[in-house]
């Protein structure tokens, strides 16, 4: 495997296009759903990715999470995170269209 | 952070929900997964009976809706059914040939919510596709295709492989490029039902999946990333079962046409059981009590080698209906694993595949005049 692309802080980020994240019941767990496929997302996986709405770049996201888990220094993480998301299409960038 | 998220399996909800909504199907491929005696049964849920399933299913948190058949454009509530299932929150998954679609009908679908569409095509040129699904089909496909990607679905291009088309895999996933398909799924022929009929016509030969993997690899590592290449392997050569549909009853749950609920789309051949009708009875008491659903649940079951054996839990003894049509019991080992005392019958339909020509009776083709003549 390559390293994954590497996302700009000025980066605006929003869910892939062929992916749904939906709250789900049941599962008391936020999931993405995609063409026949299912992935359960853990509580911090839900926090970023609820983030990736259209409306906010990386850096915004990294900030806003900061604030609300003030005592980790989370910053490298969330980006990690979101490298391998934008890698699996999870994510995408606005700048890509 | 460490843990993204996990691979969805056991929770013991019916999270994939499968809607057959017809038999019914203008195609007659070789290795169909529709029972042989498809004709037996001809009655079709309702409009009403469907949004029920739907619902049903939903409030016990199916959240993948396959919408298959035969082929579910046959069924003109389609597009109903499509939204009442985006309405309830599903994931809708159109399962087709293709036949049947046009672009009026795949915008309103696109209107009513679908998600996806996964297209299936026989083999990548005209003469073995159409020869395959028995049925002139070809040029239709590839419009239906290049449409789909239009109206900006995602799409699922999907091949059964087997002995006369897998030959041809770098040129089937080149015309997956072509057409912009954003998964390739790769199916091994699973042989059930019409295929196992049919083996001796469709199981390759070792060095036929030896050098067809070789090459869904090589691509696979190109095209990292952005299109997806889905390589279900040919389980009769390998040691090890697959792990059947993550388990009898643990996350899959399939409707037939009829309303006969079933934990796998092939098990309504397995003797001894009676599987409950969606008209007379609730999907949860069908998911949760009924005997069928529970006949093959956990480990109860289980005779030795699965009994003890430490990959119980990996591949929960193989497949029941696999197990059932090679060896005549439900509940024994899958002949696949090799620790199975059976598995010389799986040796023995893979030494007989090694010959250069087909051993085995003529092909018999999927319709209504050969379930019947299939049908005791």
């Amino acid at each position: 495997m390559s390293e994954p692309e590497a996302l700009q802080p000025d980066d605006v980020l929003a869910i892939g296009r062929y992916f749904r994240l939906q709250w789900e019941e049941a599962q008391q767990a936020y999931v993405l759903l995609y063409p026949e496929g299912m992935v359960e997302l853990s509580d911090t996986a839900a926090a970023i990715l609820t983030r990736c709405s259209g409306n906010a770049s990386l850096a915004q996201i990294i900030a806003d999470l900061q604030q609300q888990f003030p005592e980790d220094d989370i910053a490298a993480d969330v980006r990690e995170f979101l490298e391998e998301a934008y890698a699996n299409g999870w994510v995408s960038r606005k700048r890509d269209g | 952070m460490q843990t993204a998220g996990s691979a969805v399996n056991g929770t013991g909800k019916p999270l994939w929900l499968l809607a057959e909504l017809t038999y019914r199907c203008p195609l007659q491929c070789l290795y169909c997964s529709n029972p042989v005696d498809f004709a037996r049964y001809r009655e079709e849920l309702s409009t009403t009976d469907w949004l029920r399933v739907l619902q049903e299913g939903r409030a016990l948190g199916a959240a993948q809706l396959g919408l298959s058949g035969g082929e579910p454009l046959l069924r003109k509530d389609l597009e109903v059914l499509v939204a009442e299932a985006r309405r309830l929150g599903y994931y809708s998954n159109l399962i087709t040939s293709g036949i049947g679609m046009d672009e009026a009908r795949l915008a309103a679908l696109k209107e009513a919510g679908l998600d996806h569409v996964q297209i299936s095509f026989q083999a990548s040129t005209e003469e073995l596709n159409d020869y395959i699904g028995g049925a002139k089909t070809f040029q239709r496909k590839l419009a239906m295709a290049r449409l789909i990607k239009q109206y900006d679905y995602p799409m699922v291009l999907n091949v059964v492989l087997h002995r006369q088309n897998i030959d041809a895999v770098q040129h089937i996933l080149d015309m997956a490029e072509e057409l912009e398909a954003d998964y390739v799924e790769l199916a091994n022929t699973q042989y059930y039902g019409w295929a196992l009929h049919n083996r001796a016509q469709l199981l390759p030969t070792r060095a036929q999946v030896e050098r067809a993997e070789a090459i869904a690899h090589a691509y696979q590592e190109r095209l990292k990333g952005r299109r997806r290449i889905l390589y279900v392997v040919p389980d009769y050569y390998e040691n090890r079962p697959k792990p059947c549909l993550a388990g009898w009853g643990a996350v899959f749950l399939a409707i037939a046409p009829d309303g006969t609920a079933l934990p796998c789309h092939a098990a309504r051949q397995l003797p001894g059981l009676t599987f409950p009708n969606v008209c007379q009875a609730s999907l949860g008491w069908i998911w949760y009590e009924s005997p069928a659903f529970n006949a093959f649940r956990g480990e109860a079951w289980m005779r030795e080698p699965c009994r003890s054996c430490p990959e119980r839990q990996k591949d929960f003894g193989g497949c029941r209906c696999q197990a059932y049509l090679l060896t005549g019991d439900a509940a024994n080992t899958d002949p696949v694993c090799d620790l199975s005392p059976l598995h010389h019958v799986v040796l023995q339909a893979v030494a007989d595949a090694q010959e250069s020509q087909p051993t085995g009776p003529l092909p018999m083709f999927r319709n209504v005049k050969n379930s019947k003549g299939l049908t005791v």
